[in-house]
């Protein structure tokens, strides 16, 4: 809990500090940082040599599945945590649609209290905006927020009712939690398995628009300024979103936006071989529209980049690709493929660290983010040479539905360390 | 000459020399249905399996005729694709007949992309009998055999492939075959029926029949699924049969020796009049007939057969 990291590069964006210094930690907390500091007095201070490597501000994945409770056979809070650590991350917000679905003080409470049990990384339960998500009436956003939920979203499907969108808005933001919206018209999507282009008509498989997304971000975007609420639009991945949102910033609406890694990493080019693993809700995109989320990433129209880890068990997915259950694992990935926007020169590491950890923790008004003096002392050591191949031997998490298997990745969580703990370590091991 | 492969999963793996190895050995196979006794010992000990996950009358008597006129054994399996959601899966189903050493299966699936899903995890031969709205290989060869029997060649042919575009696996075998084989093709229905960047696959498009038509030397007709109407994506079967059906009155656009095919089974009067479908342009019962002898073919060179 005490300890005196030195010889690391640290990138702090909340302070804009990029620069070898060493980090004071003492009680779980970050104390000072600074050149060449020396131990404190304080009992069981060890000092942790870092040369060669980087110390960020613990991770945040602001978009994950955890599946507990209702889905253990996929997921657990247990295992979803383990993967969160390896994956870098000190903190992970969970999405609500769980059996029974996150609406009530009941579900919350239980949540916390498993991820207090494991204890590896912090769990900000996200509660759905309307009861079990059937986007009808809104849940007890008060009382959610009062158990420890800390935004709300019918992530997995959208609000369909304009109405119930707007009376969310109004009510979440005169509470302070922001919405995080699942944009998908699903007059248009309904049916359809990929994304709808050359792809899908050569694959015959049935098409979901692009504008299936564009027409419910517009939308909320309308509403957001309408209500002069915040909103905040989760995986992000067509030109049009990105279009329409920096627009929008550029008119002063409330809104910020996350992407995840496949959408800028893969097309729906990569479904060619039916590969269910790369089944994902929204679905892979054409080349243009990868280009345009580098582009927002690279010019701050998306701020954040999360996981959308959503875990799935072979029975899920070892099916015809129509049947197969959408979605990929992404915690343990995450950060390697992220980096590849680095040495692509689309993001610098800085601006990368502000969209893993600085505003995601930004956007949730949650703690983390930060290496300020006082923050507790949630860090992520990087080792930015670190090459490594996904394998389905040491994914961590229940499920190891990812695309990504047998890809070979530079850089790496080397270390985790949550409240001065560390809770994951591939470098003294 | 042997095919050097385990599956066919589709026309678009083909290339040009396959299809014609398996067009050839198509030829040489016609006349063993016109002999009296209409079987040969080819395949004698070996057991093919016709996995159907939905209805089909043509195709699956198809593949049975073929494989008992080769002596093989046939053994169908009618599945309900219910099934999927409840019971069994389909890979279950797979390894459990597997496990009982056919040496072919074929399947049909109303899932795109089924078939490669079972090639890629049992060791048997898959034979691809029409996937969802992706491929049926089989259909395209036989139609490709059809046109080449009529016309001597395919290089160079317009050929015009009307009606639910979007909704085809015929439609996209064909399009491959015929492209690979030299053909221009032509599709037209109305525009809700024609799938996203078609043309990426060299084809023209038309909305119009007449226009679709105009000077061709083939035209493939496809059924129209009634049901589609409730999906919203054509107003009417009425309608639809006023702008797409071939008919006395629009066929002279095409040339004067142009030959008129159609997958079946045919909605009369609704994409095709009796009259056309009956008449003297139309090739739809050869293209039955051929269907067996490609599936001889196919069933013959999976098993090891030279050409």
């Amino acid at each position: 809990m005490n300890w005196l990291i030195k010889g690391a590069r640290i990138i702090d964006p909340s302070q804009h500090i990029d620069d070898k210094m060493d980090i004071l930690i003492e009680d779980g907390k970050i104390v000072k940082l600074g050149h060449n500091l020396s131990p404190s007095k304080k009992r069981g201070m060890e000092i942790m040599e870092l040369a060669g490597l980087v110390v960020t501000p613990g991770l945040v994945d602001m978009h994950t599945h955890l599946r507990e409770p209702g889905f253990e056979y996929k997921e657990t809070i247990k295992t979803g945590s383990e993967a969160a650590c390896a994956g870098g991350f000190t903190g992970i917000a969970c999405m609500a649609n769980t059996n029974p679905v996150n609406d009530t003080r009941s579900v919350t409470e239980f949540i916390l209290r498993k991820a207090a049990e494991t204890n590896l990384v912090n769990v900000y339960p996200i509660a759905a905006i309307t009861m079990q998500s059937q986007g009808k009436s809104l849940a007890e956003f008060w009382d959610l927020k009062e158990a420890g939920a800390i935004a709300l979203s019918d992530d997995g499907k959208p609000v369909m009712d304009s109405a119930v969108m707007r009376r969310a808005l109004e009510y979440a933001d005169s509470l302070g939690l922001p919405i995080i919206s699942h944009c998908e018209d699903t007059c248009l999507s309904s049916g359809g398995a990929m994304n709808e282009g050359f792809p899908s008509t050569e694959l015959g498989l049935p098409g979901i628009p692009g504008i299936a997304e564009d027409i419910m971000v517009a939308r909320d975007l309308l509403l957001a300024e309408y209500t002069r609420s915040s909103i905040h639009i989760a995986h992000v991945s067509t030109a049009g979103s990105v279009r329409l949102i920096r627009d929008a910033k550029n008119r002063g609406i409330k809104v910020t936006a996350e992407t995840a890694p496949h959408y800028f990493t893969l097309t729906d080019d990569d479904l060619r071989t039916y590969n269910v693993n790369a089944k994902v809700y929204p679905p892979l995109r054409g080349k243009d529209d990868v280009e345009a989320i580098k582009e927002g990433l690279r010019d701050g129209t998306i701020d954040a980049i999360a996981s959308d880890h959503a875990p799935h068990a072979l029975t899920d997915k070892e099916v015809e690709f129509e049947y197969a259950a959408s979605g990929m694992i992404g915690l343990e990935t995450s950060l390697a493929l992220s980096l590849r926007l680095v040495s692509a020169d689309v993001l610098t590491l800085n601006q990368l660290i502000e969209k893993m950890s600085t505003h995601p923790a930004r956007i949730l008004r949650i703690p983390g983010g930060s290496l300020l003096p006082g923050a507790p002392a949630d860090l992520t050591i990087i080792d930015l040479q670190h090459s490594w191949t996904v394998d389905r031997e040491t994914i961590r998490s229940l499920s190891k539905n990812t695309p990504f298997l047998g890809w070979d990745l530079t850089g790496k969580a080397v270390l985790t360390m949550k409240d001065g703990v560390v809770t994951f370590d591939e470098l003294h091991n | 000459m042997i095919l050097e492969r385990k599956d066919i999963l589709g026309i678009k793996e083909l290339s040009k020399d396959e299809i014609l190895l398996i067009l050839d050995t198509a030829d040489s196979f016609i006349e063993i249905s016109t002999r009296e006794i209409k079987k040969v010992p080819t395949l004698r000990g070996k057991t093919i399996i016709n996995l159907f996950y939905e209805a089909s009358t043509r195709t699956r008597t198809s593949f049975e005729i073929a494989g008992k006129r080769l002596s093989a054994d046939t053994i169908n399996i009618s599945a309900s694709t219910s099934s999927v959601v409840k019971g069994e899966t389909l890979l279950d189903t797979a390894r459990n007949l597997e496990a009982m050493n056919p040496d072919v299966i074929v399947i049909r699936h109303s899932a795109a992309g089924a078939p490669h899903m079972l090639a890629g995890m049992v060791k048997q031969s898959i034979i691809n009998a029409g996937d969802g709205a992706h491929e049926h290989p089989t259909q395209a060869l036989l139609d490709m055999m059809t046109i080449r029997a009529k016309k001597g060649h395919i290089e160079n042919l317009n050929i015009a492939i009307v009606g639910d575009i979007a909704h085809s696996r015929v439609a996209r075998s064909n399009i491959y075959g015929l492209k690979k084989m030299g053909a221009q093709v032509t599709v037209a229905g109305p525009a809700t029926m024609i799938p996203r960047d078609i043309e990426q696959m060299g084809v023209a498009v038309h909305s119009s029949l007449d226009e679709a038509i105009k000077e061709v030397d083939v035209i493939m007709m496809l059924r129209i699924q009634l049901e589609r109407q409730h999906q919203t994506i054509f107003p009417s079967i009425r309608e639809y049969g006023q702008r797409f059906c071939l008919s006395k009155k629009n066929i002279s656009l095409a040339k004067k020796d142009v030959l008129v095919m159609h997958p079946g089974p045919i909605n009369r009067g609704v994409e095709i009049s009796s009259d056309i479908a009956d008449g003297p342009y139309s090739v739809i019962l050869n293209q039955v007939t051929n269907g067996v002898a490609v599936r001889m073919a196919l069933l013959y060179l999976l098993t090891g057969g030279k050409a």
